[in-house]
């Protein structure tokens, strides 16, 4: 019996210590952050080594990389998670390399990712120090997650629609057009959401990629930081940039709490119609 | 399985498009090797140990100490992020009442998608210094395995989570009928059907920690020493890639190329192994 | 096979069909056809993987008739009905020996054209599988895949199809409506409707009434019985007295050796009234299965 109660008392305990740092964390940021963020934040360039100003090039940067992330991103992973889940056996050799392999690049840290994309894009392909080369980084960090949720999504939908098309001599490839995919659409989108999560909060796969230079980008081959890359630079290398950095800090983790909030409700609403 | 013949065009086209994303991982190892060829043709592997110190412009290679921090980082944080993450499954899954659970279990899904630059960032401005007034300089090892205890924490509580969600609900049932108490219940049928993925969570939660930068680049204080006590600034593995990077060429560069293998290497074997605790499961 | 043998009912036959386990009358129903086999079916086995489902089945399937397949569960009925529209090729591990001759085309040949076979062969699942479409979208879009484009067109299969299966009037005014908003048995004739737009000639069922209730069971029943001598229907049925109501032809399956095998095969009503086969005999009048 007291065991019990013991076990009941550490649980709730351990729970209270989360929450409590959690709590911590969040009034912490949004005590310092709160009093510099207002419109003109939002839009303007950073001045003084971001000291003051804004960080509106941040955020174009920003969203730049993320689109050539999701651009490259997006075909590569629907093309292997339909090739996986439709035209390949469960068990075959084929699937299960292709697994494998995506299982290990889940786990790659983030700091290879950028010595990678360093060494490949930067200097091999001649892309330089870009938002290109970031974007075309992330890309590889994120399709493992787009290619699971994708997979799972198209999984999901039962087999019997597949036997019926098959039976009325549609072709795989009409079936998934007309059929399969639309069905699947919650989950990819819920996937790209994910993946999106997963790369606006990536810093050290960019430092190394896309750069540091604060300024308005004129092109994709320019060098352009991102919004995380911005937090570090401003709390590390530049003194009393610590107000700018908590203000940046608090955009950041709303944006990424709004993208994984409808990301969640996706798979949610998803999993409900499953049924 | 004989396809018609739009269907084996478009399979072909798929195939293509997949060939890429099976690449990437032999390209990323390609690269690494490719890059870290120059110091490695003439500086032996056992170098990288037995060497004075980490001096790269004077040829010394030494990551002992880089080593040394990510492991002790590694296991700290695991030490206390392992039985904090599975306490806040279990209570979210059997101790808290429904609406509680739910909000709980929401709040470590929001701990899961902050930024490690946040973390970093946080432990720098507030949790560091409070270090340092225990134990002067503050940035450490200790506020290093804190940080990192904090961010792998709810990939420990959400896998467990999973892992408990999967145990039949005839198990449990059965053991309520038998009158168990719940911890009976959960120490006795529920942690053992679930103990593989729970093994799998942390192994994974073990390979974040490892191939973490961001967060323990800020708050570790980047000094290369073997640490002789909590409160020791540290540099780990991750961080010297990130810091020395910027302006490092030649063998320097090559040498960075090698630790970044090196991480390679430690998170392979940790996914392989969990794989096989994955496969075990799934036979259970 | 005993196929043209008339047997005389002698007074002790009119005793077996008046004691014996009553299915209902016998219907003769209109004389289906000159028994031209349309499918020849010759030692078609089948294994999943190591385990095999189907042992040396040889029979025909004779045009406008209504073959039923009658036996217990896991005689491997579905499989062999798999076999006659080939999908058994979706199948991973399936593997397939024997002769099948459709028309005068090997059925098995690797070369052949499946999505055309599927047009001329079409197939009722047991459970009803309408698209997640609109009831419109759900005829259209196999008639779309296989060439038929033209509104008009379209518009023309669409009611004729859903005239032929019963279901225009009751859902002429909403043809935009979600497939899946309607009952178990309208889901299960718009499924016929989808197949019949192809203008296939033999439809295989493979239990289309036992996932309906009672009164569905009867109209799509009627409906089955009205194709007959247009379409050619295999049939697999539990529902022996279904069988005996609305087949020329019965086939039955059993378990042998643990693969699937075919007893006698033969005309319904001597299926049902002489069976050659003690076994036969035994599953028809309730003894066995």
């Amino acid at each position: 019996m007291f065991k019990n109660h013991l076990a009941t008392g550490l649980t709730w305990l351990a729970a209270a210590l989360v929450s409590g740092m959690f709590a911590w964390l969040l009034v912490d940021l949004l005590m310092h952050g709160l009093a510099k963020l207002s419109w003109a934040f939002f839009i303007e360039s950073p001045e003084n080594s971001g000291r003051s100003g804004g960080i509106g090039p941040i955020i174009t940067s920003t969203a730049l990389i993320l689109l050539i992330t999701v651009a490259t991103a997006l075909p590569l992973s629907l093309a292997t998670a339909v090739l996986l889940s439709e035209f390949t056996r469960r068990d075959g050799v084929f699937a299960l390399l292709i697994r494998r392999s995506l299982d290990v690049l889940a786990g790659v840290p983030s700091i290879v990712f950028g010595l990678f994309g360093n060494a490949f894009f930067c200097i091999d392909l001649g892309l330089g120090f870009s938002i290109l080369s970031g974007g075309l980084t992330l890309a590889c960090m994120i399709l493992p997650i787009l290619i699971r949720t994708t997979e799972e999504g198209l999984k999901a939908v039962p087999d019997d629609y597949r036997l019926a098309a098959a039976a009325l001599g549609l072709s795989r490839g009409a079936a998934l057009a007309h059929l399969l995919l639309p069905v699947a659409v919650p989950a990819l989108l819920a996937g790209l959401l994910l993946g999106i999560g997963r790369a606006g909060a990536e810093t050290a796969a960019l430092i190394f990629t896309s750069g540091y230079v604060a300024r308005m980008p004129d092109s994709l081959l320019d060098s352009g930081r991102a919004l995380s890359v911005h937090i570090y630079d401003l709390s590390m290398n530049v003194a009393g940039g610590d107000a700018a950095a908590y203000a940046s800090a608090l955009i950041l983790i709303m944006l990424l709490l709004i993208i994984n909030t409808i990301a969640a409700g996706l798979m949610k609403h998803w999993n409900l119609a499953k049924v | 399985m004989s396809l018609p013949r739009a269907d084996r065009r478009l399979a072909a086209l798929l195939r293509i498009c997949a060939l890429p994303v099976a690449a990437i991982v032999l390209l990323i190892l390609l690269f690494l090797a490719r890059e870290s060829q120059p110091v490695l043709q003439h500086v032996a592997l056992s170098r990288f140990i037995s060497d004075a110190s980490w001096h790269p412009l004077q040829g010394l290679y030494r990551l002992t100490p880089m080593l040394a921090a990510t492991l002790y980082a590694t296991l700290g944080a695991l030490l206390l992020a392992a039985p904090l993450g599975i306490a806040s499954a279990l209570f979210s899954r059997y101790y808290a009442p429904p609406l509680l659970a739910a909000g709980y279990r929401r709040m470590i899904e929001l701990l899961a998608g902050i930024p490690s630059v946040v973390y970093g960032f946080w432990g720098l401005t507030t949790l560091a210094p409070l270090i340092g007034r225990l134990h002067p300089p503050g940035v450490s090892l200790l506020s290093g395995m804190l940080v990192l205890a904090l961010m792998i924490l709810p990939t420990v509580a959400l896998t467990v989570d999973a892992a408990l969600a999967a145990v039949p609900v005839a198990y449990i049932r059965s053991a309520a009928a038998l009158g168990l108490s719940r911890w009976g219940l959960i120490g006795g049928v529920a942690l053992p059907a679930a103990r593989s993925g729970i093994a799998a969570g942390i192994l994974l939660a073990t390979g974040r920690a490892i191939g973490e930068t961001m967060a323990v680049l800020m708050v570790t204080g980047n000094v290369v020493q073997l640490p002789q006590s909590l409160f020791d600034p540290v540099r780990t593995l991750t961080a010297n890639i990130a810091l020395e990077m910027a302006y490092a060429t030649g063998d320097h560069r090559a040498a960075l190329f090698v630790s970044g293998l090196a991480l390679m290497m430690m998170v392979l074997v940790l996914v392989t192994t969990a794989e096989l605790f994955n496969k075990e499961r799934r036979h259970v | 096979m005993r196929l043209f043998k008339k047997t005389a009912d002698t007074p002790a036959d009119k005793l077996k069909t008046q004691t014996a386990y009553t299915l209902g009358p016998l219907q003769s129903g209109p004389p289906c056809c000159v028994p031209e086999p349309l499918i020849r079916v010759e030692k078609l086995s089948l294994h999943y993987g190591a385990k095999p489902a189907l042992n040396e089945v040889s029979l025909d399937i004779y045009k406008g008739c209504i073959t039923a397949l009658i036996g217990p569960s896991g005689c491997g009925k579905t499989s062999f009905l798999s076999v006659l529209n080939r999908l058994t090729d979706m199948i991973p591990g399936c593997r397939v020996s024997g002769r099948v001759v459709y028309g005068n085309q090997d059925l098995r040949h690797p070369a052949l054209d499946v999505q055309a076979l599927r047009r001329d062969i079409g197939m009722i699942f047991q459970k009803p599988t309408p698209f997640p479409l609109s009831i419109r979208r759900n005829i259209e879009l196999p008639l779309r895949e296989h060439g038929i484009n033209k509104a008009a067109d379209l518009n023309d299969v669409l009611q004729r199809v859903l005239q032929e299966v019963g279901l225009w009037d009751e859902v002429k005014d909403r043809l935009e409506a979600p497939a899946q908003a309607l009952s178990g048995g309208q889901q299960q004739r718009l499924c016929i409707a989808r197949a019949l737009a192809l203008q296939p000639k033999v439809l295989l069922m493979d239990e289309p009434c036992s996932a309906l209730d009672p009164i569905s069971s009867g109209v799509v029943e009627d409906l089955i019985q009205r194709l007959r001598g247009q379409y050619t229907v295999v049939i697999v049925t539990h529902n022996l007295a279904q069988a005996r109501r609305i087949a020329n032809y019965a086939g039955f399956f059993w378990v042998r050796e643990r693969a699937g095998c075919l007893v006698e095969f033969g005309q319904c009503k001597q299926i049902f009234d002489d069976p050659a086969h003690e076994l036969t005999a035994a599953y028809v009048h309730g003894r066995r299965g």
